[in-house]
């Protein structure tokens, strides 16, 4: 929260400016880290190719359809992790969406016009997605089954389910809105990436905005604090991983679109991504802390590594390697913010 | 009782009389009464067991009594849930505070009932200019000046901590605030800021239950003493006609 980095009081007189700057910059690390990886792929870029890499914009339309799958899923992911939960299920509940999509796309085009086969395609997708995220809130809230476990149970569910209905294999649509839907342009820009920007937008004010962002938080902090607010803790919980679902669910329509094909394992290398974006967006994995914005920026970060990497020929495999070690400073630098911060 | 004649011409805020709760086949009350006057601290004492936060928790509604009433302003009240007894003003200060650390003051003292206002006249966001006023007035009224309303209050400390779960009851417009052990996880400096609150409080009209092991605190702010045995009223004192060896007395019996 940015909130988090107003120190100046009379209140509390131990706070020195040195470590409110401390504070500040570690508040806004994920946005650092993406200019700092900016510059290193810019020099890169003009001394070995002598051309700009971030002012093409064939790069910077390539790194955003990169970041759009992770990041839908990690929207929905920070509500989760900043309640204090985890939802492992993400990935295959995107995988069964994009599967569903392409399968309700093409029944519907037997009897529909193209469009309106489309709307059924998407609508399914998003519907069939929210049964996971329902039986996870269930488990959960009701259950008290602790979210690792039952979103790690739902992910074995939605991956079954899902490649069972797409017979082991990816499914193609044919649909020209639906193909336009995931690889056409609006005013120069892939409607991919405007749908994404749209959602972040709602999603920033749901979560910055709305009492059901302000609960979420309260719920990461402290839940009995809610509870005895009067907050309906469990309903809250149950509605948070039906719109992780959601999320999940969107990615993998715009999946769909994108490629003209369903396929069972559509989510399944974003769900660590997604993950990873949240943590060096700023969220803490113990909850409370997180931000919709934080996200984008640790979404980006993780695009512009895999893309760049590829870009300046390193082997794929060091994209990586390059993650996991911002992952790991990123959570360095949260901790020691906590220390200086006094958080508890 | 003599305790009480001259505040006879006063209604009593609450009165408890001889209630009873048994849990199973233990009798944790065994018919106490009680009464609390408007702007005075009663100081509720007692060994471990004596039925000390039983008797609370059937005054804030988390039990219901089995035995005797619960009078409330002159009206006879039962409280199904605590939520029950907060309509009423009467709201418990645990020890575990039950604030949001990541939350700001405003957003502590307003969370479950957030003000909203209206963007661009159509799109409803929070009112986070109202919460950081109202903050700022509860906490000026608890004597607490803090200018960083945009902090969250785990950056507090926990007597600032305290005077915010206070500040929560009041802008609510507590009217009988029972405090679990306010002061026990606080250092000396800080005890004596909660002190100076309980005393604000009183001088505002309000009425306050206050639990505490430490004599110290309860001969520092509180009008009467209270001391529970067992389940029983083991006697009360006005503090200014007793002294901690007495009280001592009292709740350890003989």
């Amino acid at each position: 929260m940015s909130a988090q980095t107003s120190m100046e009081s009379r209140a509390d007189p131990t706070q020195s400016r040195s470590r409110q700057l401390v504070l500040r910059i570690a508040a806004l690390r994920a946005w650092l880290f993406l200019a700092l990886l900016l510059i290193f792929f810019e020099i890169w870029s003009r001394i070995s190719y002598g051309q700009t890499f971030l002012f093409s914009s064939y790069n910077a339309q390539s790194i955003a359809i990169f970041a759009v799958a992770p990041l839908l899923l990690a929207l929905g992911s920070t509500f989760v992790i900043i309640s204090g939960g985890i939802d492992l299920s993400v990935g295959f509940i995107m995988g069964l969406a994009a599967v569903i999509a392409a399968h309700a796309t093409n029944l519907a085009g037997q009897s529909l016009p193209p469009f309106a086969a489309m709307l059924v395609g998407i609508v399914a997708g998003l519907v069939v997605a929210l049964g996971p995220g329902f039986v996870n809130g269930v488990l959960i809230s009701k259950l008290k089954v602790p979210p690792f476990i039952g979103t790690l149970g739902m992910f074995g569910v939605a991956r079954g389910v899902a490649f069972l209905l797409a017979g082991g294999t990816t499914v193609p649509v044919s649909n020209e809105w639906f193909a336009a839907l995931g690889n056409g342009r609006f005013l120069g820009f892939p409607v991919v990436v405007i749908i994404t920007i749209l959602f972040v937008l709602l999603m920033h004010y749901v979560l910055s905005q709305t009492r059901f962002g302000q609960h979420t938080y309260a719920i990461g902090a402290n839940e009995q604090a809610a509870i005895r607010a009067g907050i309906n803790v469990p309903r809250h919980i149950r509605k948070l991983y039906l719109l992780s679902a959601l999320c999940a669910g969107l990615g993998g329509v715009l999946y769909a679109a994108r490629f003209t094909a369903g396929a069972a394992q559509a989510g399944e290398p974003l769900l660590l991504d997604s993950i990873a974006a949240v943590v060096i967006g700023g969220a803490s994995l113990f909850g409370g802390s997180g931000t919709i914005l934080g996200t984008v920026a640790g979404a980006l970060v993780i695009a512009v590594i895999q893309y760049g990497l590829v870009f300046i020929n390193v082997e794929p495999f060091w994209q990586f390697v390059a993650v996991g070690v911002v992952i790991i400073i990123s959570v360095l630098v949260d901790q020691t913010q906590r220390k200086l911060g006094g958080d508890r | 009782m003599s305790v009480q004649s001259q505040l006879q011409s006063q209604e009593p805020i609450l009165d408890i009389r001889s209630v009873s709760k048994r849990f199973g086949g233990v009798e944790a009350l065994k018919g106490v009464s009680m009464a609390l006057y408007p702007g005075e601290v009663v100081a509720l004492a007692g060994d471990n067991g004596a039925g000390k936060s039983t008797l609370i928790k059937t005054i804030s509604g988390v039990y219901g009594a089995d035995g005797g009433e619960i009078r409330f302003a002159g009206e006879a009240v039962r409280f199904a849930t605590p939520e029950a007894a907060r309509a009423h003003g009467i709201e418990t200060i645990y020890q575990d505070l039950a604030l949001a650390d990541n939350l700001t003051i405003g957003a502590n003292i307003f969370l479950g009932r957030e003000p909203m206002r209206r963007l661009f006249g159509f799109l409803p966001v929070l009112d986070r200019p109202a919460m950081a006023k109202a903050a700022k007035e509860t906490m000026a009224r608890l004597d607490f000046h803090v200018n960083r309303l945009d902090a969250p209050v785990g950056r507090f400390s926990g007597g600032q901590r305290q005077a915010v779960a206070i500040g929560r009851a009041i802008y609510w417009n507590a009217r009988v605030l029972i405090m679990d052990e306010p002061t026990a996880a606080l250092g000396v400096p800080e005890q004596r800021k909660v002190v100076s609150l309980i005393q604000n409080l009183k001088a505002q009209g309000r009425a306050i239950i206050f639990i505490s092991h430490n004599l110290q605190d309860i001969f520092a702010v509180a009008d009467r003493i209270v001391v529970l045995r067992r389940g029983t009223l083991a006697g009360e004192r006005k503090i200014t006609d007793t002294n901690p060896d007495e009280i001592v007395k009292l709740m350890v019996g003989g």
